[in-house]
Protein backbone atom coordinates (compact mmCIF):
# COMPACT_ATOMS: atom_id res chain seq x y z
CA UNK A 1 0.00 0.00 0.00
CA UNK A 2 1.51 3.52 -0.92
CA UNK A 3 1.22 6.56 1.07
CA UNK A 4 -0.61 8.72 -1.32
CA UNK A 5 -3.48 6.16 -1.45
CA UNK A 6 -3.68 5.87 2.20
CA UNK A 7 -2.91 9.21 3.45
CA UNK A 8 -1.72 9.52 7.46
CA UNK A 9 -4.21 10.06 10.23
CA UNK A 10 -4.46 13.61 11.77
CA UNK A 11 -3.58 11.83 14.76
CA UNK A 12 -2.52 8.79 15.59
CA UNK A 13 -2.54 7.45 19.76
CA UNK A 14 -0.88 4.56 20.29
CA UNK A 15 -0.98 2.28 23.78
CA UNK A 16 -0.78 6.25 25.67
CA UNK A 17 -0.08 5.59 29.53
CA UNK A 18 0.37 8.83 31.67
CA UNK A 19 0.21 8.55 35.05
CA UNK A 20 0.62 11.13 38.07
CA UNK A 21 2.47 10.32 41.25
CA UNK A 22 2.43 6.71 39.59
CA UNK A 23 -1.24 6.37 39.69
CA UNK A 24 -2.45 6.28 36.19
CA UNK A 25 -4.60 8.52 34.96
CA UNK A 26 -4.79 7.37 31.20
CA UNK A 27 -4.19 4.05 30.78
CA UNK A 28 -3.56 2.25 27.42
CA UNK A 29 -5.80 4.81 25.15
CA UNK A 30 -5.19 3.55 21.05
CA UNK A 31 -6.87 5.24 18.42
CA UNK A 32 -6.76 7.05 15.18
CA UNK A 33 -8.59 10.03 13.78
CA UNK A 34 -9.15 10.80 9.80
CA UNK A 35 -8.39 14.38 9.04
CA UNK A 36 -11.66 16.71 8.83
CA UNK A 37 -13.27 15.75 11.55
CA UNK A 38 -15.02 17.51 14.42
CA UNK A 39 -14.03 15.39 17.16
CA UNK A 40 -15.72 15.68 21.13
CA UNK A 41 -14.10 13.68 23.91
CA UNK A 42 -16.74 12.77 26.32
CA UNK A 43 -16.30 11.26 30.01
CA UNK A 44 -16.88 11.78 33.36
CA UNK A 45 -15.30 13.97 35.00
CA UNK A 46 -11.39 12.86 36.30
CA UNK A 47 -11.87 10.82 33.18
CA UNK A 48 -8.43 12.37 31.72
CA UNK A 49 -9.93 14.27 28.95
CA UNK A 50 -7.55 17.47 29.41
CA UNK A 51 -4.81 14.90 30.58
CA UNK A 52 -5.51 13.23 26.95
CA UNK A 53 -5.16 16.84 25.49
CA UNK A 54 -2.29 17.88 26.90
CA UNK A 55 -0.38 14.32 26.33
CA UNK A 56 -1.28 14.49 22.66
CA UNK A 57 0.43 17.75 22.28
CA UNK A 58 3.37 16.51 23.57
CA UNK A 59 3.46 18.44 27.07
CA UNK A 60 3.29 15.45 29.50
CA UNK A 61 5.68 13.07 30.32
CA UNK A 62 4.20 9.78 28.84
CA UNK A 63 4.79 6.27 30.74
CA UNK A 64 4.19 4.63 27.32
CA UNK A 65 3.48 4.80 24.06
CA UNK A 66 3.33 7.67 21.34
CA UNK A 67 1.51 10.31 19.38
CA UNK A 68 2.10 11.21 16.07
CA UNK A 69 0.10 14.12 14.02
CA UNK A 70 0.39 13.70 9.90
CA UNK A 71 2.73 10.89 10.11
CA UNK A 72 5.26 12.58 12.54
CA UNK A 73 5.66 13.03 16.10
CA UNK A 74 4.33 16.01 17.73
CA UNK A 75 7.66 18.08 17.95
CA UNK A 76 7.95 18.20 14.47
CA UNK A 77 4.54 19.67 13.46
CA UNK A 78 4.18 22.57 16.24
CA UNK A 79 2.79 24.85 13.45
CA UNK A 80 0.32 22.62 12.54
CA UNK A 81 -1.18 22.26 16.43
CA UNK A 82 -3.59 25.29 17.52
CA UNK A 83 -4.38 25.20 21.56
CA UNK A 84 -8.17 26.75 23.22
CA UNK A 85 -7.31 26.26 26.97
CA UNK A 86 -9.53 25.72 29.68
CA UNK A 87 -11.17 29.16 31.47
CA UNK A 88 -9.83 28.22 34.71
CA UNK A 89 -6.05 28.12 33.62
CA UNK A 90 -6.45 31.18 32.40
CA UNK A 91 -5.69 34.36 34.64
CA UNK A 92 -8.05 36.94 34.01
CA UNK A 93 -6.05 39.73 35.69
CA UNK A 94 -3.46 39.42 33.64
CA UNK A 95 -2.50 42.40 32.22
CA UNK A 96 -2.96 41.92 28.38
CA UNK A 97 -5.74 43.29 26.01
CA UNK A 98 -7.69 41.10 23.47
CA UNK A 99 -5.14 42.30 20.79
CA UNK A 100 -2.19 41.14 22.79
CA UNK A 101 -3.88 37.29 23.32
CA UNK A 102 -4.90 37.02 19.67
CA UNK A 103 -1.36 37.63 18.71
CA UNK A 104 0.15 35.13 20.52
CA UNK A 105 -1.46 33.31 18.54
CA UNK A 106 1.07 34.12 15.98
CA UNK A 107 4.02 33.49 18.13
CA UNK A 108 4.73 30.49 16.46
CA UNK A 109 5.21 30.85 13.36
CA UNK A 110 7.73 34.18 14.53
CA UNK A 111 11.24 33.85 15.07
CA UNK A 112 13.41 34.38 18.04
CA UNK A 113 13.32 38.90 18.52
CA UNK A 114 10.82 39.05 15.71
CA UNK A 115 7.65 41.05 17.08
CA UNK A 116 4.74 40.73 15.34
CA UNK A 117 4.51 42.64 12.35
CA UNK A 118 1.97 44.44 10.26
CA UNK A 119 0.64 41.37 8.65
CA UNK A 120 0.36 39.80 11.91
CA UNK A 121 -1.72 42.21 13.22
CA UNK A 122 -3.91 42.22 9.74
CA UNK A 123 -4.07 38.35 10.69
CA UNK A 124 -5.29 39.04 14.36
CA UNK A 125 -7.75 41.54 12.97
CA UNK A 126 -9.63 39.04 10.75
CA UNK A 127 -9.99 36.53 13.33
CA UNK A 128 -11.54 38.72 15.90
CA UNK A 129 -13.98 40.09 13.42
CA UNK A 130 -14.34 36.17 12.41
CA UNK A 131 -15.82 36.15 16.10
CA UNK A 132 -17.07 39.33 16.24
CA UNK A 133 -15.09 40.72 18.89
CA UNK A 134 -12.76 43.21 16.84
CA UNK A 135 -14.77 46.05 18.39
CA UNK A 136 -13.64 44.85 22.03
CA UNK A 137 -9.27 44.39 20.79
CA UNK A 138 -8.04 47.44 23.12
CA UNK A 139 -10.46 45.68 26.35
CA UNK A 140 -8.20 44.24 29.07
CA UNK A 141 -9.74 40.58 29.43
CA UNK A 142 -10.97 40.47 32.56
CA UNK A 143 -13.41 43.36 31.71
CA UNK A 144 -15.52 40.75 28.90
CA UNK A 145 -18.33 37.97 29.43
CA UNK A 146 -17.87 34.66 29.61
CA UNK A 147 -18.79 34.02 26.42
CA UNK A 148 -16.35 37.31 24.68
CA UNK A 149 -13.54 35.61 26.60
CA UNK A 150 -14.02 32.07 25.10
CA UNK A 151 -14.17 33.72 21.72
CA UNK A 152 -10.89 35.69 22.23
CA UNK A 153 -9.56 32.54 22.86
CA UNK A 154 -10.66 31.19 19.63
CA UNK A 155 -9.86 33.92 17.91
CA UNK A 156 -6.25 33.04 19.31
CA UNK A 157 -6.60 29.35 17.62
CA UNK A 158 -7.45 30.93 14.13
CA UNK A 159 -4.51 33.38 14.08
CA UNK A 160 -2.37 30.13 14.92
CA UNK A 161 -3.81 28.84 10.94
CA UNK A 162 -3.37 25.50 12.55
CA UNK A 163 -4.65 21.86 10.74
CA UNK A 164 -5.10 20.22 14.00
CA UNK A 165 -7.03 22.07 17.14
CA UNK A 166 -6.74 20.87 20.89
CA UNK A 167 -9.99 22.61 22.85
CA UNK A 168 -10.39 22.35 26.21
CA UNK A 169 -13.91 22.91 26.77
CA UNK A 170 -14.73 25.95 24.79
CA UNK A 171 -18.60 25.90 25.25
CA UNK A 172 -17.91 26.18 29.14
CA UNK A 173 -19.98 29.50 30.82
CA UNK A 174 -21.13 30.31 27.43
CA UNK A 175 -24.38 31.74 26.37
CA UNK A 176 -26.26 30.18 23.92
CA UNK A 177 -25.57 32.73 21.28
CA UNK A 178 -22.08 32.13 21.64
CA UNK A 179 -22.09 28.24 21.71
CA UNK A 180 -23.97 28.64 18.36
CA UNK A 181 -21.51 31.11 17.25
CA UNK A 182 -18.64 28.86 18.31
CA UNK A 183 -20.54 25.20 17.24
CA UNK A 184 -20.67 27.16 13.71
CA UNK A 185 -17.03 28.50 13.48
CA UNK A 186 -15.69 25.13 14.42
CA UNK A 187 -17.77 23.31 11.88
CA UNK A 188 -16.59 25.77 9.23
CA UNK A 189 -13.34 25.17 10.33
CA UNK A 190 -13.89 21.25 9.41
CA UNK A 191 -15.08 22.01 6.67
CA UNK A 192 -11.76 23.67 5.27
CA UNK A 193 -9.79 19.78 6.25
CA UNK A 194 -9.07 20.95 9.64
CA UNK A 195 -9.07 18.45 12.40
CA UNK A 196 -10.79 19.37 16.02
CA UNK A 197 -10.73 18.11 19.34
CA UNK A 198 -13.04 19.06 21.98
CA UNK A 199 -13.60 18.52 25.17
CA UNK A 200 -17.03 18.70 25.77
CA UNK A 201 -19.48 17.71 28.67
CA UNK A 202 -23.16 18.49 27.50
CA UNK A 203 -24.30 15.00 26.12
CA UNK A 204 -27.29 16.34 24.80
CA UNK A 205 -25.94 18.29 22.19
CA UNK A 206 -23.02 15.73 21.46
CA UNK A 207 -24.98 13.79 18.48
CA UNK A 208 -25.57 17.09 17.24
CA UNK A 209 -21.84 18.93 17.31
CA UNK A 210 -19.74 16.10 16.35
CA UNK A 211 -19.19 13.72 13.78
CA UNK A 212 -16.50 11.33 15.44
CA UNK A 213 -16.59 10.64 19.52
CA UNK A 214 -13.70 9.57 21.62
CA UNK A 215 -15.21 8.61 24.42
CA UNK A 216 -13.00 7.55 27.51
CA UNK A 217 -12.65 6.88 30.87
CA UNK A 218 -9.25 6.41 32.20
CA UNK A 219 -9.27 3.60 29.66
CA UNK A 220 -10.49 4.68 25.89
CA UNK A 221 -14.13 2.83 25.45
CA UNK A 222 -14.80 3.81 22.02
CA UNK A 223 -13.42 5.98 19.08
CA UNK A 224 -15.57 6.13 15.82
CA UNK A 225 -17.92 8.02 13.82
CA UNK A 226 -20.98 9.51 16.28
CA UNK A 227 -23.67 7.40 14.73
CA UNK A 228 -21.79 4.02 15.54
CA UNK A 229 -19.93 5.38 19.02
CA UNK A 230 -22.97 7.28 20.99
CA UNK A 231 -25.00 4.06 22.05
CA UNK A 232 -26.68 3.54 25.41
CA UNK A 233 -23.94 0.72 25.73
CA UNK A 234 -21.03 2.79 25.31
CA UNK A 235 -22.28 5.39 27.34
CA UNK A 236 -22.84 2.71 30.18
CA UNK A 237 -19.76 1.51 29.60
CA UNK A 238 -17.96 5.25 29.47
CA UNK A 239 -19.94 6.61 32.51
CA UNK A 240 -20.06 3.70 34.30
CA UNK A 241 -24.09 3.93 34.99
CA UNK A 242 -24.25 7.13 36.81
CA UNK A 243 -27.89 7.79 37.05
CA UNK A 244 -28.63 11.46 36.33
CA UNK A 245 -26.62 10.92 33.13
CA UNK A 246 -28.00 7.72 31.85
CA UNK A 247 -31.57 9.17 31.93
CA UNK A 248 -29.88 11.93 30.07
CA UNK A 249 -28.83 9.83 27.68
CA UNK A 250 -31.61 7.59 27.43
CA UNK A 251 -33.91 11.06 26.92
CA UNK A 252 -31.18 12.57 24.03
CA UNK A 253 -31.85 9.06 22.49
CA UNK A 254 -35.22 8.51 22.48
CA UNK A 255 -35.36 12.42 20.67
CA UNK A 256 -32.90 11.09 18.14
CA UNK A 257 -34.50 8.16 17.19
CA UNK A 258 -38.15 9.84 17.04
CA UNK A 259 -36.24 12.64 14.86
CA UNK A 260 -35.02 9.59 12.78
CA UNK A 261 -38.61 8.26 12.40
CA UNK A 262 -39.83 11.42 11.45
CA UNK A 263 -37.44 11.75 8.56
CA UNK A 264 -37.90 8.42 7.22
CA UNK A 265 -41.88 8.90 7.40
CA UNK B 1 6.31 66.24 68.73
CA UNK B 2 9.19 68.63 68.00
CA UNK B 3 11.42 65.53 69.25
CA UNK B 4 9.96 63.08 67.78
CA UNK B 5 10.36 64.35 64.23
CA UNK B 6 12.48 66.61 63.26
CA UNK B 7 12.01 69.93 61.84
CA UNK B 8 11.61 70.06 58.22
CA UNK B 9 13.95 72.34 56.55
CA UNK B 10 13.26 73.01 52.53
CA UNK B 11 16.76 74.27 52.38
CA UNK B 12 18.75 71.53 54.50
CA UNK B 13 16.85 68.77 53.03
CA UNK B 14 15.70 69.49 49.16
CA UNK B 15 18.16 72.27 47.84
CA UNK B 16 21.34 71.41 49.35
CA UNK B 17 21.69 67.86 48.51
CA UNK B 18 21.76 69.29 44.69
CA UNK B 19 24.32 72.14 45.38
CA UNK B 20 27.24 71.74 43.60
CA UNK B 21 29.17 70.75 47.00
CA UNK B 22 26.60 67.88 47.36
CA UNK B 23 25.69 67.26 43.79
CA UNK B 24 28.93 64.02 43.32
CA UNK B 25 26.75 62.47 46.71
CA UNK B 26 23.52 62.76 45.94
CA UNK B 27 23.81 61.65 42.19
CA UNK B 28 25.67 58.34 43.12
CA UNK B 29 23.57 57.45 46.16
CA UNK B 30 20.58 58.05 43.88
CA UNK B 31 22.14 56.29 40.89
CA UNK B 32 22.81 53.38 42.74
CA UNK B 33 19.58 53.08 44.66
CA UNK B 34 17.72 53.71 40.98
CA UNK B 35 19.45 51.06 39.37
CA UNK B 36 18.92 48.61 42.18
CA UNK B 37 15.67 49.37 42.34
CA UNK B 38 14.68 49.30 38.65
CA UNK B 39 16.09 45.88 38.25
CA UNK B 40 14.82 44.36 40.90
CA UNK B 41 11.40 46.14 40.22
CA UNK B 42 11.77 45.00 35.85
CA UNK B 43 12.35 41.17 37.35
CA UNK B 44 9.47 41.41 40.30
CA UNK B 45 7.07 42.46 37.24
CA UNK B 46 7.43 38.86 35.96
CA UNK B 47 7.69 37.18 39.83
CA UNK B 48 4.10 38.79 40.65
CA UNK B 49 2.81 37.75 37.17
CA UNK B 50 3.86 34.04 37.64
CA UNK B 51 2.73 34.14 41.49
CA UNK B 52 6.27 33.77 42.54
CA UNK B 53 7.10 36.69 44.73
CA UNK B 54 7.51 34.43 47.94
CA UNK B 55 10.39 32.72 45.65
CA UNK B 56 11.96 36.30 45.25
CA UNK B 57 11.57 36.67 48.83
CA UNK B 58 13.22 33.17 49.16
CA UNK B 59 16.29 33.68 46.67
CA UNK B 60 16.81 37.28 48.14
CA UNK B 61 17.94 35.49 51.11
CA UNK B 62 19.39 32.42 50.12
CA UNK B 63 22.17 33.94 47.90
CA UNK B 64 23.82 34.82 51.56
CA UNK B 65 26.24 31.57 51.62
CA UNK B 66 26.66 31.74 47.84
CA UNK B 67 28.07 35.01 48.05
CA UNK B 68 30.04 34.75 50.94
CA UNK B 69 32.09 31.78 49.37
CA UNK B 70 32.69 34.15 46.48
CA UNK B 71 33.72 36.18 48.54
CA UNK B 72 36.03 34.08 49.90
CA UNK B 73 37.74 33.08 46.84
CA UNK B 74 37.53 36.38 45.11
CA UNK B 75 38.20 38.82 48.04
CA UNK B 76 35.68 40.94 46.61
CA UNK B 77 32.07 42.04 46.85
CA UNK B 78 31.72 43.05 42.66
CA UNK B 79 32.75 41.28 39.54
CA UNK B 80 32.23 37.74 37.72
CA UNK B 81 32.59 35.65 41.05
CA UNK B 82 29.89 37.05 42.94
CA UNK B 83 27.40 36.45 40.18
CA UNK B 84 28.28 33.22 39.82
CA UNK B 85 28.28 32.68 43.09
CA UNK B 86 24.90 34.24 43.43
CA UNK B 87 23.56 32.25 40.36
CA UNK B 88 24.68 29.09 41.99
CA UNK B 89 22.98 29.95 45.58
CA UNK B 90 19.77 30.60 43.70
CA UNK B 91 20.03 27.37 41.54
CA UNK B 92 20.24 25.54 44.21
CA UNK B 93 17.66 27.49 46.24
CA UNK B 94 15.23 26.72 43.37
CA UNK B 95 15.97 23.39 42.94
CA UNK B 96 15.78 22.71 46.58
CA UNK B 97 12.60 23.72 47.11
CA UNK B 98 11.35 21.85 44.15
CA UNK B 99 12.46 18.46 45.33
CA UNK B 100 11.21 18.85 48.70
CA UNK B 101 7.77 20.30 47.35
CA UNK B 102 8.00 16.60 44.66
CA UNK B 103 9.52 14.56 46.93
CA UNK B 104 8.12 14.83 50.25
CA UNK B 105 4.62 15.70 51.55
CA UNK B 106 5.59 18.91 52.88
CA UNK B 107 4.07 21.46 50.48
CA UNK B 108 5.60 24.38 48.53
CA UNK B 109 5.13 27.37 50.90
CA UNK B 110 6.53 25.18 53.69
CA UNK B 111 9.31 24.19 51.29
CA UNK B 112 10.26 27.69 50.33
CA UNK B 113 10.44 28.53 53.97
CA UNK B 114 12.60 25.81 54.88
CA UNK B 115 14.78 26.46 52.45
CA UNK B 116 15.59 30.15 52.02
CA UNK B 117 15.22 30.60 56.06
CA UNK B 118 18.06 27.71 56.40
CA UNK B 119 20.26 28.82 53.82
CA UNK B 120 20.29 32.74 54.66
CA UNK B 121 21.20 31.30 58.56
CA UNK B 122 24.19 29.28 57.04
CA UNK B 123 24.81 32.13 55.26
CA UNK B 124 24.91 34.59 58.39
CA UNK B 125 27.04 31.52 60.56
CA UNK B 126 29.46 31.17 57.59
CA UNK B 127 29.18 35.50 57.33
CA UNK B 128 29.99 36.17 61.90
CA UNK B 129 32.79 32.66 61.01
CA UNK B 130 34.49 34.48 58.48
CA UNK B 131 34.16 38.30 59.40
CA UNK B 132 37.86 38.81 59.45
CA UNK B 133 38.74 37.64 55.84
CA UNK B 134 35.62 39.56 54.46
CA UNK B 135 34.38 42.83 53.45
CA UNK B 136 30.76 42.74 55.20
CA UNK B 137 29.42 42.15 58.52
CA UNK B 138 25.80 41.02 59.81
CA UNK B 139 25.02 44.74 59.39
CA UNK B 140 25.18 45.06 55.88
CA UNK B 141 24.00 41.69 54.82
CA UNK B 142 20.26 43.28 56.68
CA UNK B 143 20.76 46.92 55.84
CA UNK B 144 23.09 47.33 52.92
CA UNK B 145 25.30 50.16 52.65
CA UNK B 146 24.24 52.42 50.05
CA UNK B 147 26.74 55.34 51.55
CA UNK B 148 29.72 53.69 50.33
CA UNK B 149 29.07 54.66 46.78
CA UNK B 150 29.71 57.77 47.90
CA UNK B 151 32.95 57.87 49.56
CA UNK B 152 34.75 55.97 47.01
CA UNK B 153 37.18 57.32 44.49
CA UNK B 154 36.24 57.39 40.93
CA UNK B 155 33.65 55.43 39.37
CA UNK B 156 32.60 53.09 42.40
CA UNK B 157 32.94 48.98 41.00
CA UNK B 158 29.15 48.08 42.41
CA UNK B 159 27.51 51.34 40.67
CA UNK B 160 29.17 49.96 37.73
CA UNK B 161 27.82 46.94 38.41
CA UNK B 162 24.24 47.82 39.31
CA UNK B 163 23.89 50.00 36.16
CA UNK B 164 25.06 47.03 33.79
CA UNK B 165 22.85 44.80 35.67
CA UNK B 166 19.85 47.11 34.95
CA UNK B 167 21.10 47.90 31.40
CA UNK B 168 21.40 44.04 31.09
CA UNK B 169 18.02 43.30 32.53
CA UNK B 170 16.30 45.89 29.88
CA UNK B 171 17.80 43.79 26.96
CA UNK B 172 16.89 40.52 28.26
CA UNK B 173 13.75 41.75 28.68
CA UNK B 174 13.06 43.46 25.28
CA UNK B 175 14.78 40.13 23.88
CA UNK B 176 12.52 37.44 25.67
CA UNK B 177 9.41 39.77 25.66
CA UNK B 178 7.33 37.18 23.67
CA UNK B 179 8.23 34.11 25.74
CA UNK B 180 8.26 35.57 29.33
CA UNK B 181 4.67 37.16 28.12
CA UNK B 182 2.99 33.73 26.75
CA UNK B 183 5.04 31.71 29.20
CA UNK B 184 3.28 33.46 32.00
CA UNK B 185 0.23 33.70 30.75
CA UNK B 186 -0.63 30.43 29.39
CA UNK B 187 1.95 28.06 29.60
CA UNK B 188 0.14 25.34 28.03
CA UNK B 189 -0.07 27.48 24.97
CA UNK B 190 4.25 28.23 25.31
CA UNK B 191 5.38 24.64 25.36
CA UNK B 192 2.88 23.86 23.15
CA UNK B 193 4.65 26.40 20.56
CA UNK B 194 7.93 24.93 21.32
CA UNK B 195 9.24 27.45 24.23
CA UNK B 196 10.86 25.47 26.97
CA UNK B 197 8.85 26.71 29.67
CA UNK B 198 11.47 25.03 32.66
CA UNK B 199 14.71 27.06 30.48
CA UNK B 200 12.57 30.20 31.18
CA UNK B 201 11.81 29.63 34.80
CA UNK B 202 15.44 28.96 35.64
CA UNK B 203 16.82 31.63 33.72
CA UNK B 204 14.37 34.02 35.37
CA UNK B 205 15.47 32.51 38.51
CA UNK B 206 19.54 32.84 37.65
CA UNK B 207 18.76 36.55 36.98
CA UNK B 208 16.56 37.29 39.62
CA UNK B 209 19.48 36.04 41.01
CA UNK B 210 22.07 38.24 39.51
CA UNK B 211 19.88 41.35 40.58
CA UNK B 212 19.42 40.18 43.46
CA UNK B 213 23.28 39.88 44.69
CA UNK B 214 24.15 43.19 42.92
CA UNK B 215 21.20 45.00 45.06
CA UNK B 216 22.37 43.05 48.15
CA UNK B 217 25.11 45.03 49.41
CA UNK B 218 23.92 48.36 48.35
CA UNK B 219 20.25 47.84 50.12
CA UNK B 220 20.55 44.38 52.58
CA UNK B 221 18.64 41.55 52.34
CA UNK B 222 15.37 42.74 53.42
CA UNK B 223 14.98 45.82 51.50
CA UNK B 224 15.69 43.95 48.73
CA UNK B 225 12.52 41.88 49.07
CA UNK B 226 10.54 45.46 48.79
CA UNK B 227 12.44 46.87 45.94
CA UNK B 228 11.57 43.32 43.72
CA UNK B 229 7.69 43.48 45.11
CA UNK B 230 6.61 47.20 45.44
CA UNK B 231 7.09 48.55 41.89
CA UNK B 232 5.75 45.94 40.13
CA UNK B 233 2.54 45.77 42.29
CA UNK B 234 1.73 49.47 41.91
CA UNK B 235 2.47 49.38 38.13
CA UNK B 236 0.09 46.84 38.32
CA UNK B 237 -2.72 48.57 39.78
CA UNK B 238 -2.11 51.20 37.13
CA UNK B 239 -2.20 50.01 33.98
CA UNK B 240 -3.55 46.83 31.59
CA UNK B 241 -0.75 46.44 29.57
CA UNK B 242 2.35 44.62 30.48
CA UNK B 243 4.46 47.57 28.73
CA UNK B 244 3.29 49.99 30.17
CA UNK B 245 3.70 48.25 33.32
CA UNK B 246 7.22 47.62 33.00
CA UNK B 247 7.90 51.25 32.17
CA UNK B 248 5.57 52.50 35.10
CA UNK B 249 7.35 49.80 37.31
CA UNK B 250 11.09 51.68 36.33
CA UNK B 251 8.98 55.60 37.13
CA UNK B 252 8.51 54.13 40.66
CA UNK B 253 11.73 52.73 41.11
CA UNK B 254 13.03 56.12 40.20
CA UNK B 255 10.66 58.47 42.05
CA UNK B 256 10.74 56.15 45.30
CA UNK B 257 14.36 56.54 45.28
CA UNK B 258 14.60 60.62 45.16
CA UNK B 259 11.74 60.99 47.35
CA UNK B 260 13.14 58.22 49.56
CA UNK B 261 16.08 59.84 49.17
CA UNK B 262 15.22 63.62 50.94
CA UNK B 263 13.04 61.59 53.32
CA UNK B 264 16.08 59.38 54.68
CA UNK B 265 18.27 63.16 55.34
CA UNK B 266 15.51 64.77 56.93
CA UNK B 267 14.33 62.01 59.58
CA UNK B 268 18.31 60.64 59.20
CA UNK B 269 16.81 57.42 58.14
CA UNK B 270 18.93 54.63 56.64
CA UNK B 271 18.45 55.40 53.44
CA UNK B 272 17.23 52.47 51.48
CA UNK B 273 14.55 51.78 53.91
CA UNK B 274 13.20 55.40 53.46
CA UNK B 275 13.24 54.98 49.77
CA UNK B 276 10.81 51.74 50.25
CA UNK B 277 8.42 53.57 52.98
CA UNK B 278 8.84 56.25 50.07
CA UNK B 279 7.39 53.21 47.52
CA UNK B 280 4.77 51.63 49.93
CA UNK B 281 3.45 55.67 49.69
CA UNK B 282 3.07 55.76 45.95
CA UNK B 283 1.64 52.13 46.08
CA UNK B 284 -0.86 53.30 48.90
CA UNK B 285 -1.41 56.26 46.65
CA UNK B 286 -2.08 53.73 43.64
CA UNK B 287 -3.92 51.80 45.21
CA UNK B 288 -6.73 54.54 46.46
CA UNK B 289 -6.76 56.78 43.36
CA UNK B 290 -5.60 54.14 40.52
CA UNK B 291 -8.34 55.48 37.48
CA UNK B 292 -9.18 51.71 36.25
CA UNK B 293 -8.46 49.59 40.15
CA UNK B 294 -8.43 52.73 43.11
CA UNK B 295 -10.60 51.99 45.75
CA UNK B 296 -12.34 55.61 45.42
CA UNK B 297 -13.08 55.68 41.81
CA UNK B 298 -14.62 52.58 42.28
CA UNK B 299 -16.52 53.88 45.06
CA UNK B 300 -17.88 56.51 43.10
CA UNK B 301 -18.80 54.42 40.44
CA UNK B 302 -20.99 52.50 42.09
CA UNK B 303 -22.22 55.38 44.06
CA UNK B 304 -23.21 56.95 40.70
CA UNK B 305 -24.60 53.93 39.34
CA UNK B 306 -26.69 53.85 42.34
CA UNK B 307 -27.73 57.08 41.95
CA UNK B 308 -28.81 56.68 38.16
CA UNK B 309 -30.41 53.57 39.54
CA UNK B 310 -32.60 55.77 41.78
CA UNK B 311 -32.92 58.68 39.68
CA UNK B 312 -34.40 56.55 36.77
CA UNK B 313 -36.70 54.39 39.06
CA UNK B 314 -38.17 57.95 40.40
CA UNK B 315 -38.40 59.28 36.89
CA UNK B 316 -40.45 55.77 35.94
CA UNK B 317 -42.42 56.21 39.14
CA UNK B 318 -43.36 60.17 37.99
CA UNK B 319 -44.30 58.87 34.47
CA UNK B 320 -46.53 56.12 35.34
CA UNK B 321 -48.12 58.25 38.01
CA UNK B 322 -48.66 61.10 35.54
CA UNK B 323 -50.38 58.38 33.64
CA UNK B 324 -52.66 57.22 36.04
CA UNK B 325 -53.69 60.64 36.86
CA UNK B 326 -54.47 61.51 33.46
Amino acid sequence: MSETSQPSPALEVHDLTVAYHKKPVLWGVDFEIPAGKLVGIIGPNGAGKSTLIKAAMGLLPLSSGWVEAFGRPLKEVRDRVGYVPQREEIDWDFPVNVMDVVLMGRYGKLGWLKRPGKADREIARACLEKVRMLPFADRQIANLSGGQQQRVFLARALAQESDLYFMDEPFAGVDAATEDAIIALLRELCSQGKTLFVVHHDLASVPDYFDWLVLLNLRLVASGPTSEVFTPEMLAKTYGGQLTVMTEVAEVLRRNEALAREESH
Amino acid sequence: MSEIIPPFHWHLFLTEPWSAWYLDTTLRVIAMAFCVSASCGLVGVYLILRRLALVGDAISHSVLPGIVLAALVAHTLTGPAIIIGAIVAGFVTTVLIESIDHHSRVKTDAAIGIVFSALFALGVVMVTMFAGDLHIDADCVLFGNLAEVATQPGMPPALIQAGSVLLATILLIGFFFKDLLVSAFDPTLARSLGIRARWIHYGLMAWLSVTVVSAFEAVGSIIVVAMLIIPGATALLLTDRLWKALVLTVIHAAASTVIGYHVGLWLDSNLPAAMVVAGLGLFVIAWLFSPSQGLLPRAIGRQRLRDRLEREKVEARETTEKAESR
